[in-house]
Order: structure tokens, then sequence, then C-alpha cells
């Protein structure tokens, strides 16, 4: 089988001093210029980072190949150098077949045309012929499913009018080679799941996918292999299910206690401050993991700086090692109470043991007031503590005696009643 | 589409490595099967684009890829086609505009420099010749500015897709064509009033002369969008200097009126050669100084040479500045 993308060694540098003079003026370029002209130049801006280093993978044809990342890994630059928006350092890649990206929906919309005419319009953007148009706009129109509206002028759309339509037409973009950049993060849950279903069936006829998400259940289900970029290296290159898990275990580096000892740069506004989160067992000693059986809790620390009219209190939300959430819990029964005083309070949530599944644990932490309906996160930290839930298998947790994979969020410990009724 | 696959994979096959020898190979020979396999056939249409891209670091060199430029055309006349349908949405006139702008201009022209001024402007009625002036010194105005801000203002698809940039600031000149197309009449019935008509073996080298602005104006268009991809200066330093250009291109005046060392001078802008060498044309004034037209002509070469390498050589860091 031959390759659809080959890279070899492919580098992208970036001058730091460069990017900054992108947002400054002419003058302060021509100083520059002139200081390092008569030696008088600071040596503060020739610094560089490499956003991506000898990167080198090949795809090949018909499959679709996931790439994650943090955010600032290098995942961005390798599209954008891929799709020939920006050109590379070092290196080399080819790629053979007709190729369309997507890194974004609706590029080159144009509020004043009409629906139909920006349909032309972000067609021939994407890269398609103008028969080719011509012959899916009824496609098109029906997939957007706002066929009235085809002759308004799009700046009289919703938002949600507007991606569905843009959307539509780059579910159309049928290329051999297709490089997508967190495109399917747009529209209601319904129109996703619909293009989801889209780039299912593409990749099922054959097609190379190159494909960047921050959605790991996304990866795992769309992928035949997986690619784990971290400052512009490759780390891991393989089974999308290994590398997720490899690459979500790692971002749980940060600890299962995290602490600001200033409060000029907690989380915070001017009623909140987080100073601290931990993750504890029932003896209130820190832990990283924690026995399915026993209870977890997290500890909070944050300071009220002022007297407000309702009380602040702490929320935290649990998500699995795939990302999703597993649940979203908050102190009702500070929340019931009068307002809160200013000064250090310690509110601690205690998971309750067998409810969790196994593997790593993310925790976002917010400390929250309530003006009903709208709930206001004071001070937050998103992935602030994380902990790991292990089984010994004794055979008394939810899994029994069964030692595979068992999966789910959470794993509660049901009651069974079974009964021989024959 | 099973078939489709199957084929692609024996095919594949032989030609399966991952050396740069065998990827160099596969760029000489597009393996044949590619034309035949697609079972549907209201897409064969797609084939023909189907092609291999090495990328590597921006040479040096600059240098203009017209097969990629083709390649994109399609693109080119969308982008052009949007300029055109948008320019005068939502105006209460619409494109109107385009014959009143420089049908008011003339007008308060004649009015200030040929009423009480009194400029000199030699045989031809002095309304004539500053519509004569006014309507490619307005195209000049118009294509010069969009092409400067062509790159900035088409952000959105510098930063997110793929195609030559020169398509920018080149379809930026194109489209105030359809402008000036459409003031013409103003220029025809200035001239049935006054009853000057032009030379008829003159007239066919005017659109020549409109070819020299839009040379000049592409040129000048690449320099400056490629400066306005890093700083945002250019569009305090435009209006400044196209206020003072019309006075030192005689549109307002009859050039051959001012002394000659003065018109040597003169020459060094394209665009008085543009104006003057229209008057020639359309109006049947007297024949263009040919040496001071090769002056403008390369002036206006110099400079659209240089502004497309100078563009070309940054262009491959358009999307990392802007």
């Amino acid at each position: 089988m031959s390759n659809a993308i080959e890279v070899q060694d492919l580098s992208k540098r970036y001058r730091l001093g460069q990017m900054q003079a992108a947002y400054g003026t002419l003058r302060d370029s021509l100083t520059r210029t002139a200081a390092r002209l008569t030696g008088h130049e600071q040596g503060h801006n020739r610094e560089e980072i490499w956003a991506l280093r000898d990167v080198s993978f090949t795809v090949r044809e018909g499959e679709v190949l996931g790439v994650i990342g943090r955010n600032g890994a290098g995942k961005s630059t390798l599209l954008k150098v891929l799709t020939r928006i920006t050109s590379p350092t070092s290196g080399r890649a080819v790629i053979r077949g007709r190729v369309g990206s997507l890194l974004e929906v609706g590029t080159g919309f144009n509020s004043e045309l009409t629906g139909r005419e920006n349909v032309f319009l972000n067609g021939s953007i994407l890269g398609m012929k103008r028969r080719e148009i011509q012959r899916k706009l009824d496609d098109i129109i029906e997939f957007s499913g706002i066929e009235k509206f085809m002759d308004t002028p799009v700046k009289r759309y919703s938002s949600g009018m507007y991606v569905r339509l843009a959307f539509s037409v780059a579910a159309h973009l049928e290329p051999e080679i297709l490089l997508v950049d967190e495109v399917l993060a747009v529209g209601d849950a319904e129109f996703q799941q619909r293009c989801l279903g889209r780039m299912e069936t593409f990749s099922g006829t054959g097609r190379t996918v190159l494909f960047v998400s921050h959605n790991m259940q996304t990866i795992n289900q769309l992928c035949d292999r997986a690619i784990w970029i971290d400052g512009g290296r490759i780390v891991e290159d393989g089974d999308p299910s290994d590398v997720v898990t490899h690459y979500l275990r790692s971002s749980y580096a940060t600890g299962s206690q995290i602490s600001w000892p200033d409060d000029k740069t907690a989380p915070g506004d001017d009623l909140a401050r987080l100073l601290a989160v931990r993750v504890i067992d029932e003896a209130g000693d820190v832990v990283e993991t924690i026995d399915v059986r026993e209870p977890v809790g997290i500890e909070m620390r944050f300071r009220v700086l002022r007297d407000d009219l309702q009380p602040v209190f702490a929320k935290i939300r649990v998500l699995d090692r795939q990302g999703d959430i597993a649940f979203n819990a908050m102190d009702t029964r500070t929340q019931a109470e009068g307002p809160s005083a200013p000064g250090v309070y310690v509110s601690t949530a205690w998971i309750p043991p067998n409810l969790l599944n196994e593997g790593p644990q993310r925790v976002d932490v917010a400390v929250c007031t309530l003006y009903a309906p709208k709930l206001h996160q004071r001070a937050q930290r998103y992935e602030a503590v994380t902990f790991t839930v292990f089984d010994p298998g004794d055979g008394d947790s939810a899994r029994g005696l069964f030692t595979g994979d068992l999966r789910g969020t959470v794993r509660p410990l049901l009651e069974w009643s079974v009964e021989r009724i024959d | 589409m099973e078939a489709h696959a199957a084929i692609v994979r024996c095919a594949g096959q032989t030609g399966a490595s991952s050396s740069i020898a065998a990827v160099s190979q596969t760029q000489l020979e597009p393996p044949p099967e590619e034309i035949i396999v697609d079972p549907r056939d209201d897409e064969a249409h797609l084939q023909p684009d189907r092609r291999t891209v090495v990328i590597r670091p921006a040479s040096r060199w600059p240098h203009l890829d017209v097969r990629e430029l083709w390649h994109y055309r399609e693109l080119m006349f969308r982008l052009v086609w949007r300029d055109v349908v948008v320019r005068y949405k939502q105006t209460f006139l619409g494109v109107t505009w385009a014959v009143l702008v420089p049908a008011l201009t003339t007008g308060v022209y004649v009015i200030v420099f040929g009423k009480f001024a009194n400029f000199p402007h030699g045989n031809t009625a002095y309304p004539a010749l500053t519509a004569a002036g006014v309507i490619p010194m307005q195209y000049f105005t118009s294509a010069l500015t969009s092409s400067s801000t062509s790159l900035v203002s088409n952000l959105q698809l510098v930063t997110k897709v793929y195609f030559p940039r020169v398509l920018l600031p080149l379809g930026a000149v194109v489209v105030p064509l359809f402008d000036l197309i459409v003031a013409l009449p103003v220029l025809l019935v200035l001239m049935a009033v006054y009853d000057t008509w032009p030379d008829s073996a003159a007239v066919a080298t005017a659109p020549a002369f409109l070819a020299l602005a839009v040379v000049t104006a592409l040129g000048i268009g690449f320099l400056l969008s490629t400066f306005a991809a890093r700083w945002r200066d250019v569009p305090y330093m435009l209006p400044v200097f196209l206020q003072v250009l019309p006075l030192v291109s005689g549109v307002m005046y009859a050039l051959d009126q001012i002394p000659t060392k003065w018109q040597w001078i003169f020459s060094l802008n394209p665009m008085s050669g543009v104006i003057a060498g229209w008057r020639w044309a359309l109006l049947g004034e007297a024949e263009p100084n040919w040496g001071q037209m090769t002056v403008s002509v390369s002036v206006a070469l110099s400079l659209f040479v240089l502004g497309l390498a100078i563009f070309r050589s940054f262009e491959p860091r358009f999307a990392d500045t802007i």
C-alpha cells in the first residue's frame, strides 16, 4: 500500500522577537534595527521557539490518523505546514492526491452575500470546482437544513444557521486526503452527530484523513492510528486507544495537590481566591491513588475577600480518562446558608466509594456564587488536581472476579436481587 | 468503491517505499490507474487535479509559478466576483455611484480649476480633458488602495487556506476595472458635447495605456501589501500619496502645457503617461512624447518586477506575520 502523506524531519521555527514585532509599530522595528546596527542591541528578541522539531511519520492511503496533544504542542503548526499555509524551516513532506483542508468552517464567508452565493464562494476557497459545486448544490442545501434561507444574506443568519451552512459545504468536500482541525466542535449535538457520521462514511470509502482533535472519544472512534505531539516532537505513534491512554495519563502530571502561595497570582476575582486544592483519603492524607472501595475527598481552600449578598461555595467537576464529564457537584450546604463572611474557608467534597471507574480522574474546581438561575464562577482552575482510582481485584468491588476491561465513566457497586423463578 | 480501493492498493505495492528517491519517481510518473479508477463518471473531472505536492522550506529565490496560478484561476474569478457583487450592496444608488463619482469629481475640477484657476487645457475642451484624466486616475486610486490592503482584508483566508497569495492583489486591481467601464459613458457624453473625436487608429491603443495603469497599481500594490502584512501604516500613508498624485499626473491640466524640463520629471510617474496616452487615444490630443512614455513604461515595469519579487519572497511568511 502506498503512502498518501510522508513527513520527514519536518521542523518549524518561530522567532519570538519576530512574533512580537508583528504586533509592534514600524517605529519599534526601526529603533531595533538602529540598535542592532550601532551594536546596542539587547539580546532579548533573539529567542526562538521550535513549534515543530524533526517530526517524521507516514500516513498510508486510506488510513485515518488522529493527532493529539496539548494546546501549543505543535498540532496546529503541523497542520498549517501540511496545508502549505506556512512553510517549514527544514525537512520535507510529500502529499500524494487531491488535498482538502478544513482549518475552520466557513472560511471566507461574506456576510453581505446570500447563503447560496456563499456556498459557491466557500466551495471555491476550499478547492472545489464550479461544476462540482453546482452538482452538489442540492445536497449541500439539504444537508444544511436551511433551504428557506438560501437567498437571504448570511448576516441575517443566526450563528447556528451560519455554522450549519458552513459545515454543510465542508462536508461535501471530497478530496482524497482530508486535513481537519477540530472543526467538529461546532454546532448543536444533533448536527455534530450528523457530521461525525459523515466523517465516518468518508473514511470508510478508502480516503486518507489526518485529524486533529481534543476529543479523545472521537479519536478513538474514528482513527486507525494516532500520534501524540508534545513540544513540537512526536511522543508516541501507534494504536489510538494506547496513545490516548498514555497521553491522558501524562496530562495528569499536575499531581494531587496544588497551591497558590501568593494571593495576587491565585485564580479568582475581587470576591474569592483559590488558595489550595488537595486530593485526600479518609485519614486526611494527600493521595495520588485511591482504592475504588474507599471514599476520596477533594479539599479546596479559598479566601472570601469581601461581603457579598449570596453565599460563596465550592464546586467540582470530575472527568474521566476520555475527557468525558463524570459529574458536577457543588456544596449545597453552604448554598442554603446566608452570605459568607470574609475569611479563609476549607471545603471538602467526599466522593463515595465504588462510584468512579478505574483509571485517571481529573478534577476541575471552582468557587461560585449563585444568583439564581445564574451560577457565577468567581475563581476557577481546570485540571486543578488529578488522582488515579485502582481496583486491587479482591472480588468485593463492582468488578467481582472479572479481570478484563470494564468500560464506563462510573462503576457503581449495585444491589442485585436474584431469585430463581422456574 | 471497494473496487476502487482494491486497484489502488495493488498498484501501490510496487511503488511503496518511504525513500526520497521513490518519492521523486512517483512525481514524474503518476500511476496510470488513477485515470480509469473512479467508477463515478461525473467525478472524472476530479482526476486531473490529482498531483503530488512536495512541501519544503521556501526557496530563497522568488519565482512565479504560472501553472499554479492557472490552476487557481477559478478561485481568482470567484474572489473578483465576490468583490464586484459586494461593492455596492446596501447602497441606495447602487452601481450608479460608479458613474456619479467621476462625474461629480470632474464637475468640481471644471469649476475650481477650469473656471476660477484657469488651468491650461491646450486645444481640447477643459471638461473632456479633465474627465479623460479623472477616470483612469480614479481607477488607479481604487486599484492601489484595494491591492495594498488585499492581504490584510483577506486575513482570514491567508491564515486558514492555501492558495497563491498573488491572487489577492491581482484580483484587487481587476475589480475596479468594472467601475471604470461603467464610468466610460461620462467621458463619451462629454466627447459628444464638445465634439472631440479621436483618430480612429489611436483609439485601439487606449487599452494599452490602461494596462500601464494596471501594471503600475499592481507593482506598487505588491510592495505595499507585503509591507502591510507586517505593519499597519499603509492606510495612513496611502491617502496622502493619493491626494498629491492627481496634481502631478496632469489630471486637471494638459501636461504638454508645462515646461519640457518638468515634463521629463513628471514622466517618472507612470500615471502621467497613462493620462497623456488616454487623451491622445480618446480625445485626439497631440501625440505623447514617446521618449517620456518609455520612461513611464520602464518605471512601471521596474515597480512591477521589484514588487512581485519582494511579494513572492515574503509570501511564505505572510501567515506568520500578518
